[in-house]
């Protein structure tokens, strides 16, 4: 399904390209709904990006040009994810639609749910599933504290919790998170929240209803 | 095993050499290093504000671009700031007491409320006081009224605000209103910057420059107070 690249099932009508840190949240809803795998074409790129927004914009643009044509419709897995709107201008321009908010903490959680929490204390990292996967990859090797931990003050002074948005319900990274917590000598909190609204990126297509279990 | 280089002396360098040597320093985030190469260009007589540009800023300004280009990442920058800082510190109280006729003036700066992302904000502060403002760092998550009393009590002839997040960004432009119902604008500049802005934002909450890097922020930011002072000086 993520190696079709050119589409050569030409029954798929929509395409779905998103951030390579959703990959598995998308495949689960895919999974949990089989039929939508003949109707979608999943196609996802560098979760890295994440840390460099200014290349979602132009990266999701280039694939656009190249195979928007290929398809019905668009969906893209993104919120804004700090692009300052770049990316909304690229999607007018394929007609193709992205999911609501600033970002994924945010359409995970409910945007209720995510302003409340930021009101109750600003100083909150959240971590998702994925970030909890790849917590030694992103956060300590990504922000340099592995060769660098002095720079732990420099990024996290004003943090004093840390948030799971949970997807799934999964033990050990309910444990890996409350360690994460306390190795940076942070306050937890575990919500299970799911997918949040990632489903809509599958909206309208199916006459079956979606069913979002996790 | 020391290697050759660890050892050698910067004493031992003239005066070109050494600044491009505390230049790599920097680069290289080498705090120790930094600090006594400025240290010795004092002792030879430089003056404080020859150091702070051509070894500090200088030495800055490369990282920056670099960091532009994606050569460098943001924990390289941090600890090439952190090394500037050491020779900042040795600067600062030589800088303060010829103040009053090298200063540009005063330059308020915070990022707005409900963000805490701070590292652009205090590299452009640094940057700035680099080029000989007084920097007045607000720190994070900046209700309107923080600025106001800033600019009331500092008269500022900059005020410079960040965001990282597509949500508190628009926030911007309720400072910018605010200073304008107070008659502010008249003799306060606006800066904005943080990587999801971009000009076309800043023209659209009316904020006349918007600054895409540090060592740019601070060029407009100065460029701006020395063409007020040849319009003054034109009167
Ligand atoms: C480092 C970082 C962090 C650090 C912040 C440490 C700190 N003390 O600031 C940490 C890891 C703590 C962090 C946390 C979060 N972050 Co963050 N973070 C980043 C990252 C990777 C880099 C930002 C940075 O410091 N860049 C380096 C500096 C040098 O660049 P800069 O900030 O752009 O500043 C330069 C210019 O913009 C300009 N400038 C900046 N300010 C000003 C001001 C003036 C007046 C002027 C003239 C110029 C100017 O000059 C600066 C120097 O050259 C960005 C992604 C990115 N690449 O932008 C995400 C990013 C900003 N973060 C993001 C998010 C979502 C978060 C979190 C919610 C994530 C989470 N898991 O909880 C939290 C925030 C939680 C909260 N309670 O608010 C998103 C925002 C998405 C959006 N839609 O807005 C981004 C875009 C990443 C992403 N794609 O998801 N983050």
């Amino acid at each position: 399904m993520i190696i079709d690249k050119k589409n050569t099932d030409k029954t798929k009508k929509r395409l779905v390209l998103g951030c390579g840190a959703l990959v598995y949240d998308l495949l689960r809803l895919i999974k949990q709904n089989p039929s939508l795998s003949d109707k979608v074409n999943l196609q996802c790129l560098p979760a890295s990006w994440h840390n460099s927004p200014q290349l979602i914009a132009p990266g999701v643009e280039e694939y656009l040009s190249e195979n928007s044509h290929l398809y019905e419709d668009i969906y893209i897995a993104y919120a804004d994810c700090g692009t300052g709107g770049a990316l909304d201008r690229v999607l007018e321009k394929f007609d193709a639609k992205r999911i609501e908010g600033a970002h994924c903490y945010e359409f995970f959680a409910g945007t209720d749910v995510f302003e409340q929490l930021s009101e109750e204390e600003l100083g909150t990292f959240y971590l998702t599933d994925y970030l909890v996967k790849n917590f030694n990859r992103i956060m300590i090797k990504g922000l340099g504290l592995d060769k660098h931990p002095e720079l732990f003050e420099v990024y996290f002074k004003h943090y004093k919790k840390l948030v799971y948005l949970a997807q799934t319900e999964n033990e050990q990274w309910q444990k890996d998170a409350q360690q994460y917590a306390k190795d940076f000598g942070f306050e937890y909190e575990y919500r299970l929240v799911g997918t949040g609204s990632l489903d809509v990126v599958f909206e309208e297509i199916d006459i079956q209803p979606l069913e979002i279990k996790d | 095993m020391m290697s050759e280089e660890d050892d050698f002396d910067l004493n031992d360098l003239d005066d070109k050499e050494l600044v491009e040597q505390i230049q790599d320093d920097l680069y290289d985030g080498l705090d120790a290093e930094v600090t006594e190469g400025t240290e010795i260009l004092l002792a030879r007589g430089w003056d404080a504000n020859d150091v702070l540009g051509e070894a500090l800023v200088g030495g800055m300004k490369i990282v920056g671009v670099d960091f532009r280009d994606g050569i460098l990442f943001v924990p390289e920058v941090l600890k090439c700031a952190g090394a500037m800082k050491g020779g900042m510190k040795i600067l600062r109280p030589i800088l303060a007491e010829s103040a009053e006729d090298t200063s540009l003036g005063k330059f308020v700066i915070g990022t707005v409320k409900g963000d805490i992302h701070d590292i652009g904000k205090n590299l452009v502060a640094m940057m700035c006081e680099g080029a000989g403002f007084e920097v007045i760092n607000l720190g994070i998550n900046n209700p309107v009224e923080n600025y106001l009393e800033a600019i009331d009590e500092h008269e500022p002839v900059i005020v410079g605000m960040s965001a990282l997040l597509t949500t508190t960004m628009p926030y911007m432009g309720v400072v910018v209103e605010e200073m304008e119902k107070r008659g502010m604008r008249k003799d306060t500049h606006i800066m904005c910057g943080g990587a999801p802005l971009n000009q076309e934002f800043a023209d659209a909450i009316g904020v006349p420059a918007y600054g895409r890097d540090a060592a740019r922020s601070a060029e407009m930011a100065e460029e701006h107070v020395l063409s007020l002072r040849k319009k003054r000086d034109h009167r």
